[in-house]
């Protein structure tokens, strides 16, 4: 193994030979990556293919079966309690479902996770923090809604949005345009490259729709029988002559042909 | 080894049964679950917002249930016993009677009852939905941690809330008789106190706060328990809740009947 990549200061999460299965089904065969500081990876690959398990491992959601997954330097597998809480702090996720806590408004949805870790903050900064990160995904006039009075869109703005309020230097977007029209996901597009510039955070982006990839990832990859093809940029993966690649992309722009 | 397993069986093996080996991993599953909410509960940070926003939601929300349900239990039980009563003449023993009656039976079980259906529901359908829209898996990304949050709380909160409820549902029941026996005996409240509490030892009161928090307990576990490992979608919420109330209903009358054994012991 390549120790000066994995200890590379610009390297914020390094993957190394990571399996996972459930029961007989091998989701995750050997997936190597590394990904540096402020760098975008879009994921590809048919649902099911383990698309999202790879972003619950980085995240601490599940353990793996095999392999390394190092995050900012750290084992993730091997951290507990409060290490792996003070690690979870510097990874913002946006989930497919937004998961938006759906009892409480918008306001307390973004406090929630500020005020829990950061208890000596006062209530003016908790205030300013929240209208904050809503002017930056354009919300702030859903600040006293409840999630169920919110579209799809908004809600995966305000679910990015309590994510950014505790400044991540990694974001995990899980479909982050799925279910959404096509102008309603050109924003969100928009917001992931606002978030990679803004705050310098490197980001996995965890997608079907190759408009999202294109438009937002420095680097694409795809999932194929648990493991990823070579990354490279958008034009670079679409170039291979991989049948599944050439499928994928022949689906989502079959005007082009 | 294959050549064991049965051809009309599944592939995988089992120790006794598919259904009994799930029956003890699911019994040995809730003892961990036990054990993880102690060593939760007396660690800090302590919860006690949220905890003070669940004892709100599981006593004072339950009142107005737990007071109707407690008065009709208190004067439909005085106005059943008065036939028996009246025929031996001892109309006069009807206070002791459903005292007892209602200290050390009635309004432990009623209230738990009510609790396992109205809480114990609740706990499992809120906690479900939260599993199965991931708002567990962003409360532990998001630097919380979701069990002493979520099921801490709520399982310490009914513990707490229980036997104040079933103190007032005794109370509220034992008015419900006093105005029945008034109405019918024309027996003033100071008579009706000294008959009903004449009969009622410390060891009754204890015995019924002491169930109820056995009772309050086995409701929190088994709503909790359903909720935060619910599974399948919404069908999943749905039997998280069903299960929640069906099995706090039969362990509530499993320790009625343990307990009242062992107090039995010490009478």
């Amino acid at each position: 193994m390549d120790e000066s990549a994995t200890n590379n200061n610009d390297t914020v999460i390094s993957i190394k030979d990571l399996k996972k299965s459930f029961d007989t089904n091998i989701v995750l065969n050997g997936i190597d990556i590394d990904i540096l500081k402020g760098e975008n990876l879009a994921v590809l690959g048919r649902s099911g293919s383990g698309k999202s398990v790879l972003i619950k491992i980085i995240s601490g959601l599940l353990k793996p079966d095999s392999g390394t997954v190092k995050v900012l330097g750290q084992e993730v597998d091997k951290l507990r309690g409060k290490a792996l809480q003070a690690l979870r702090l510097k990874i913002g996720f946006s989930f497919q479902s937004s998961a938006l806590y759906d009892s409480m408004t918008v306001r307390e949805n973004l406090a929630f996770p500020l005020v829990r870790n950061k208890r000596n903050l006062k209530t003016k900064e908790v205030n300013e923090a929240i209208e904050s990160v809503l002017n930056d995904v354009d919300l702030l006039q859903t600040i006293n809604q409840m999630p169920a009075e919110l579209s799809g869109g908004q809600r995966k703005r305000i679910g990015i949005a309590r994510t950014l309020i505790m400044k991540p230097e990694i974001m995990l977007y899980d479909e982050p345009t799925s279910g959404l029209d096509p102008l309603t996901c050109i924003d969100i597009n928009t917001l992931i490259v606002k978030v990679q510039q803004q705050y310098n955070a490197s980001s996995i982006i965890i997608t079907h729709d190759l408009t999202c990839a294109k438009a937002t990832a420095d680097k694409v990859t795809m999932i194929v029988d648990g493991r990823f093809l070579t990354p490279g940029s958008f034009n670079e993966i679409f170039n291979e002559k991989n049948t599944n690649a050439k499928s994928f992309y022949d689906y989502n722009f079959i005007n082009d042909k | 080894m294959e050549s064991e397993i049965p051809v009309t069986s599944t592939p995988e093996k089992f120790l006794l049964s598919k259904k009994a080996d799930s029956f003890f991993r699911d019994i040995y599953n809730v003892y961990i679950f036990i054990l993880q909410y102690f060593k939760e509960l007396f660690s800090v940070p302590f919860e006690w917002k949220e905890l003070i926003n669940q004892c709100y939601q599981v006593g004072y929300r339950s009142l107005p249930l737990i007071s109707l349900t407690g008065f009709i239990t208190g004067t439909v039980f005085t106005k059943q016993s008065r036939p028996s009563l009246s025929e031996f003449g001892a109309t006069s023993w009807l206070p002791s009677l459903i005292s007892i009656a209602i200290i050390r039976a009635l309004a432990p079980l009623v209230t738990a009852l009510i609790a396992a259906g109205k809480v114990g529901s609740n706990m499992g359908a809120e906690l479900g939905s939260m599993k199965v829209t991931e708002q567990i898996d962003a409360m532990e990304v998001s630097g919380t941690n979701p069990f002493k949050y979520l099921v801490v709380t709520r399982i310490t909160a009914i513990t707490l809330m229980l036997p104040i409820l079933v103190i007032y549902t005794a109370l509220i029941g034992m008015l419900g008789s006093y105005l029945n026996i008034h109405q019918n005996e024309l027996t003033s409240f100071p008579a009706f106190i000294s008959s009903a509490f004449k009969t009622i030892s410390f060891l009754d009161i204890s015995a019924s706060v002491f169930k109820a928090v056995c009772y309050g307990f086995t409701i929190g576990v088994a709503g909790c328990y359903q909720g935060y490992y619910a599974q399948n979608g919404t069908k999943g919420v749905g039997t998280a809740a069903n299960v929640a109330v069906v099995l706090s209903m039969f362990m509530i009358f499993v320790e009625e009947m343990v307990i009242v054994q062992v107090v039995n012991a010490f009478r």
